[in-house]
């Protein structure tokens, strides 16, 4: 069979379940798709030889009695695998290896999936471009000169780009739903504590949440359902039964009432963002959807309240690379304090480093009540603005982003107007709720734009089944040239 | 009350002066685990060997609390006369060092586990209340290993991440007795409770000094130094004695006091300092983003509370009351949970009041010299228990019972096994006694013949007579009626 890897997910676990196809058939062809996007520089870490051996393996002994039969997946390079560097897209592990594997790759492997390799990201999860990579930056396989977004974009890069027929990302600020729409593919945030962070390359702890980044709306279910699970090592993992995502998707979403933020438009946001916010309108009306006007009154406060929150947890969890234990050590310095100065200078880049910086301060003695404890304040403002609108709606629609995705180089500098990338994505985050991007359009340049959807708490299954409406109504197709293999 | 008659002070050119001291303990918290992980906590295992993912910090590891750490920390508490908050929180110390492999402790700041409480002590002019600030569950540190190489420092993680219980006190101790005092019936009570097992040589119970002095008979408080990880009770006290001295000298001088963290140096016996106020760290306090709020159910502390062990001052109570012991034979005897023990035992068998003396002589004397703690004692308490008996029933006299003891001491045999087999069982038969006084006092005619006449001392002559003859195996008693009434005769 030719080009099984613009199947989807969903279409290629059948013909595996079918026996149609063999895993080998599926997994080689993904490699040489895998070999022939270098320039896309989507992989930090290929494991092609484990992949075909797993391959075969599943072949001999086939087991089809799982959700993700003989499906080879590369992952976001911050989920630690067993065996197999983990970067975290940082010098600081460019020789880390980890003898353990998380709970979420774990899980996906428990569902018969196995690895392909590790994918690019910004370093330690920090960026919006993936630009702030030790590994070099993802190029979108949309247009060879635009970002991918960040801090998934290796992940999004590799899905757009059929070098693997899913993924898993972590989104701390929007590192699955910003990339998500700059490549025209699905992307989940689920609700704070329903994937375990065990095992994941922490960036912010209180906002981490890894989740599937897919080409359609049946696929994210599927991964979701397999990746998702209450895990006693992860102390915020939520202990509930696990959904049948996949097997209850359903179209139906009548009588939903979808809420319209009026706090989500910026100054010069392009004009084909409100149009696609309001043909996704048009459609839920048309599904049988009401549309209500809400405010979320504090939304202007999540970005600063975010950048401070974030950073401060950062500057925490990243003490541990220190060069004692594993990781880069720089053999500069003549006593502890020296080796601790060298190695953190030399193994972490400008972004991180700025963060760990901003993350110090507003945790500092004097700054403390100033910035981190109001910040902790206005995100229970935040949180409180989403729970009284969730009194009137169901779900709430948003741009995914300002923009469509950028040029290379064009933000890299100005760090600011990176962040603002993350406008419409942080609020979710601080409040804890589950968000898809689901890709809507395309901008003027011929880039794909996303629509938000963001949902009660544990609310996965009707995000997803709004958007399994919309997709079909939206009928989105990327058209991809694979100007990379020319 | 003692505060108002403490009668410790330091003696300066102009001024008698008070010296007030606070303690941080840390106790290390008896549990099979970590407070984070499952490593084991045993101590003495080769560096390196009890160590997770978690204890040493790899990428993506996170912490679960160790439910039994907890109630321990509630256990405690609840022995401390407490306030046990429902409602905790775990935060963040931040700081760099080695044998910190998080780059962070995991400790609780704005709250903690245990609220106030209070501990009494017995001085020798009366109990002292001294109040408890607060406990706090966190994670032990590392081992930095500085002698092992001359120019590289080791680092032992077996330690790190080992559940301690800092207990932080009230500024009411008043004296370097006091101190000792203090540190030796928290120990008390928290190997009562099976929540620390105090052993300072070991390090599982250490202390931060707090020291300051003000005139005797002022109100406020003087500026304080901390004196870090002082580990035994007696270079506590010679610590907080140097250092006392050290800061009534320099306010006497006309100097100031800084407020900084000093080191105890044993060898020189002397205080000198670590860091100021204006270095002290930073250390960046947050709640835990990786750990929820503790809240601990009322019920769970009420049944801890119902499954308490009896502790060492309702045991004083209830030995006054029950074993008629003076408050001082009480305080010693319940002091340690398995001196209580061994005497509830000893006294149960044998009668409480000698039981009492013969531990608080003989047996405390002896394993003194020994360097024996009660429960390495030779000497079982039932074997003591049946020595009191052989006394009591008249079998033995309490100068025979003396060499039994050290027979004892050295075999660690049955006491009844030691009398049958030396023949040292005493002669308590009227009418051989009769006899043998009879012999004695036809042998000594001129001497009775005194006594009659009036010599009334020479009653001591014949006692010592029939001891002689009898090889100190007549029953005292019952020779000196025998004596008394045939010199009547």
């Amino acid at each position: 069979m030719s080009n099984l890897s613009d199947k989807t997910l969903t279409e290629l676990v059948g013909l595996i379940k079918s026996k149609q196809i063999k895993s080998e058939e599926l997994t080689s062809e993904f490699i040489t798709n895998g070999q022939k996007g270098k320039k896309l520089n989507a992989y930090i870490t290929e494991s092609f030889d484990i992949a075909k051996d797993k391959a075969k393996q599943f072949d001999i002994k086939p087991n089809f009695d799982c959700l993700l039969p003989g499906v080879p997946l590369a992952v976001k390079d911050l989920f630690c695998t067993n065996g197999v560097k983990t970067t975290a897209g940082s010098k600081m592990l460019e020789n880390f290896i980890p003898n353990y594997e998380s709970t979420v790759t774990t899980n996906l492997w428990n569902e018969g999936a196995f690895l392909l390799g590790k994918l690019n990201c910004d370093e330690y999860a920090m960026g919006s471009s993936n630009e702030t990579s030790f590994y070099g930056n993802v190029i979108n396989p949309l247009e060879d000169k635009v970002v991918p977004g960040g801090s998934s974009g290796g992940s999004a890069a590799a899905v757009c780009a059929n070098l693997t027929p899913a993924t898993i990302g972590t989104d701390t600020g929007g590192s699955i739903r910003q990339p998500a729409s700059f490549t025209g593919t699905v992307g989940l945030k689920p609700t704070y504590g329903l994937c375990s962070r065990w095992g994941i390359v922490a960036f912010a702890s209180s906002l981490d949440q890894a989740g599937p980044m897919t080409k359609t709306v049946s696929d994210c279910a599927l991964m979701l359902e397999a990746m998702c699970g209450f895990d006693p090592k992860d102390s915020t993992s939520i202990d509930k039964k696990k959904e049948n995502y996949s097997k209850n998707l359903n179209k139906n979403i009548k009588g939903l009432k979808i809420g319209i933020p009026k706090e989500y438009r910026v100054d010069g946001m392009p004009n084909e963002i409100e149009t696609l916010w309001e043909e996704g309108k048009k459609i839920l009306k048309n599904e049988g959807a009401e549309i209500i006007d809400i405010s979320l009154p504090h939304t202007e406060y999540a970005l600063p309240t975010y950048y401070i929150v974030a950073p401060a947890e950062a500057s925490s969890n990243l003490a541990r690379y220190d060069g004692v234990r594993y990781g880069f050590r720089s053999n500069k310095g003549n006593n502890l304090i020296e080796m601790y100065e060298n190695t953190r200078s030399e193994g972490f880049g400008d972004e991180v480093k700025r963060r760990i910086l901003i993350g110090t301060y507003v945790l500092s003695s004097g700054y403390y009540d100033a910035y981190y404890l109001k910040a902790q304040k206005v995100r229970q403002l935040i949180k409180k603005d989403f729970d009284d609108s969730f009194k009137k709606v169901d779900a709430i629609l948003t741009p995914s982003a300002p923009s469509s995705a950028f040029k290379i180089g064009e933000k890299k500098d100005d760090p600011i107007s990176m962040y603002l990338n993350d406008v419409f994505t942080v609020p979710v985050n601080l409040a804890g709720l589950p968000a898809m991007s689901i890709p809507a359009g395309l901008d003027k340049n011929k880039l794909p734009l996303g629509l938000q959807l963001i949902g009660k708490p544990l609310a996965e299954q009707t995000l997803l089944n709004i958007a399994f409406s919309m997709e079909e109504k939206i009928n989105f197709k990327l058209n991809i040239n694979k100007w990379w293999e020319k | 009350m003692t505060k108002e008659n403490n009668n410790y002070f330091i003696k300066g050119k102009k001024d008698n002066w008070e010296v007030v001291i606070g303690l941080e303990v840390h106790a290390q918290v008896l549990s099979n685990s970590k407070l984070f992980s499952g490593s084991s906590t045993k101590f003495g295992a080769n560096p390196n060997t009890q160590v997770s993912l978690i204890d040493s910090a790899f990428p993506g590891m996170l912490p679960v609390i160790n439910e039994e750490c907890v109630k321990q920390a509630v256990r405690t508490g609840l022995g401390l006369n407490a306030k046990i908050n429902n409602y905790s929180v775990f935060d963040r110390k931040n700081y760099f060092y080695a044998d910190l492999p998080q780059g962070y402790q995991i400790s609780q700041y704005k709250n903690p586990i245990v609220g106030e409480g209070k501990v009494l002590l017995d001085m020798p002019n009366g109990s002292k209340e001294v109040g408890i600030e607060r406990l706090h569950l966190e994670q032990d540190a590392g081992k930095s290993i500085h002698d092992m190489d001359p120019s590289s420092t080791y680092v032992d993680l077996n330690r790190s991440g080992i559940a301690l219980m800092e207990i932080v006190s009230k500024p009411d101790l008043r004296s370097p007795d006091e101190v000792n005092a203090y540190i030796k019936k928290l120990r008390s009570i928290m190997r009562y409770l099976g929540t620390c097992d105090g052993n300072m040589q070991e390090g599982s119970l250490r202390a931060d000094v707090n020291v300051s002095v003000r005139k005797v008979g002022d109100k406020d408080f003087g500026t304080r130094c901390e004196i870090k990880n002082v580990n035994s009770i007696k270079f506590m006290q010679m610590a907080i004695e140097y250092e006392a001295k050290r800061q009534v000298e320099l306010i006497e001088s006309g100097e100031k006091i800084d407020q900084e963290t000093r080191l105890f140096d044993t060898k020189k016996n002397e205080t000198r300092s670590m860091r100021s106020k204006e270095d002290a760290h930073d250390y960046r306090y947050f709640p835990d983003p990786d750990l929820l709020p503790l809240n601990i159910d009322q019920k769970i502390i009420d049944d801890l509370k119902k499954s308490l062990p009896e502790l060492p001052d309702q045991k004083k109570e209830r030995f006054i009351k029950d074993y008629n012991l003076s408050a001082y034979e009480a305080n010693v005897l319940v002091s340690e949970k398995e001196i209580s023990n061994y005497y509830e035992e000893v006294a149960k068998q044998s009668d409480k009041k000698l039981a009492a003396t013969w531990m608080m002589g003989d047996l405390f004397a002896m394993l003194n010299d020994k360097g024996l703690s009660i429960s390495q004692s030779p000497i079982s308490s039932s074997n003591l228990a049946e020595l009191i008996q052989s006394i009591k029933s008249g079998e033995i006299s309490g100068r025979i019972a003396k060499e039994v003891f050290e027979i004892m001491i050295e075999t660690g045999d049955n006491p009844k096994k030691i009398i049958e087999s030396k023949g040292m069982k005493q002669q308590s038969d009227p009418k051989e006694l009769e006899k043998m006084i009879n012999e004695i006092l036809e042998q000594n005619k001129d001497k009775v013949d005194q006594y009659k006449s009036g010599k009334d001392k020479l009653f001591g002559f014949f006692v010592g007579q029939v001891m002689k003859v009898s090889g100190g195996k007549a029953n005292p008693q019952l020779a000196n009626d025998i004596l008394k009434k045939l010199l009547k005769a």
